[in-house]
């Protein structure tokens, strides 16, 4: 090979080969998702969907993303109408703006000068997927479920969110059948911009409330 | 049928202390505390029996409870004012004494 005299080796690799990125299979299967996999075969199998059904409802949610909530909060900000109806029914408001919630009920809690609302599933990892779509992997490590309730402003302060002594911390443990939106204050400078503008300042860490929107100029 | 709405909103529940095993949704580290009833939810079925297939159609009604954070944490470090809000149902819920603020 007489490539291997141009190809000198002072620059620190050597010629055995990298080790291999494992493949999916190769850690082994938990005992929840061969029961998810066995039972979705199953159904598959009697009749109850199709392949294609199951295949469609992940494809879905998979496509769900923060930019529906953001929408919501949007619209509350340049619509207090809308704001009130939101509070009131979180999944009538989105459909209003064509957004499918879903079935179960949503809880908007609304962040004031002198309250600030953040989010924790203790019990497992409860969130609102159809207007955020699928949670951050520290939104379900032990960690973040078992310190958000236990110290929330020191858990804010590692997210860069410090919230002052006079305002109250509210924290939602969210462990049963409802699920929650924080809708964060509207950032000062912001009065200028259209509802598409504003949309684009509010992240889906605002709507879990472990931090809150960015002023336009940041 | 329904166990109904024993509780309005401002009243003090404690949360029972049991520790059944089974699929619980009221929060261990709440058991024995004494918190607020801040919104009735509405009825929904037991988790603690759909979890096992069993479904005869009883309904619980659920509430949010309001604690203070440094009645759930003795040494909590933030201010008096910060709060923690979670649902439980009706059956993990009993009449507390009125005390003192």
């Amino acid at each position: 090979m007489s490539g291997a005299r141009d190809h000198s080796h002072d620059h620190g690799h050597g010629h055995a080969p990298h080790p291999f990125q494992p493949d999916i299979e190769d850690a082994p299967l938990t005992h929840h998702q061969l029961l998810a996999l066995a039972v979705g075969e199953l159904l598959v199998d009697k009749g109850v969907f199709t392949g294609y059904d199951l295949r469609r409802q992940i494809e879905d949610m998979d496509s769900r993303s923060p930019a529906s909530g953001a929408k919501l909060v949007a619209r509350a900000w340049t619509d207090a109408a809308f704001k009130d109806r939101l509070l009131q029914d979180t999944n009538k408001a989105a459909a209003e703006l064509g957004i499918d919630a879903g079935t179960i009920p949503i809880m908007t809690v609304e962040n004031m000068p002198d309250t600030h609302n953040v989010i924790v599933c203790t019990l497992c990892s409860c969130y609102p997927r159809l207007l955020l779509g699928l949670p951050p992997d520290w939104y379900k490590s032990r960690a973040y479920r078992s310190r958000m309730v236990r110290e929330p402003r020191a858990v804010l302060a590692e997210f860069g969110t410090a919230i002052p002594g006079d305002v109250a911390v509210k924290v939602h443990d969210s462990t049963a059948e409802l699920r929650y939106l924080v809708l964060p204050m509207r950032p000062t400078g912001s009065d200028g911009m259209d509802e598409a503008a504003l949309a684009g300042l509010v992240t889906r860490d605002c709507m879990i409330g472990v931090a809150v929107p960015d002023a336009p100029d940041h | 049928m329904s166990v109904g709405k024993r509780f309005p909103v401002g009243a003090r529940v404690r949360i029972r202390r049991a520790f059944p095993p089974g699929h619980v949704r009221a929060p261990w580290y709440l058991r024995g505390l004494t918190g607020e009833v801040c919104h009735v939810v509405g009825e929904f079925r037991n988790p603690e029996e759909l979890a096992y297939g069993r479904n005869d159609g009883a309904k619980l009604t659920l509430y949010r409870v309001r604690f203070r954070q440094t009645d759930i944490w003795p040494d909590y470090a933030g201010p008096a004012h910060d709060t923690l809000e979670v649902e439980i149902y009706g059956n993990w819920m009993e009449p507390a004494e009125e005390k003192a603020a």
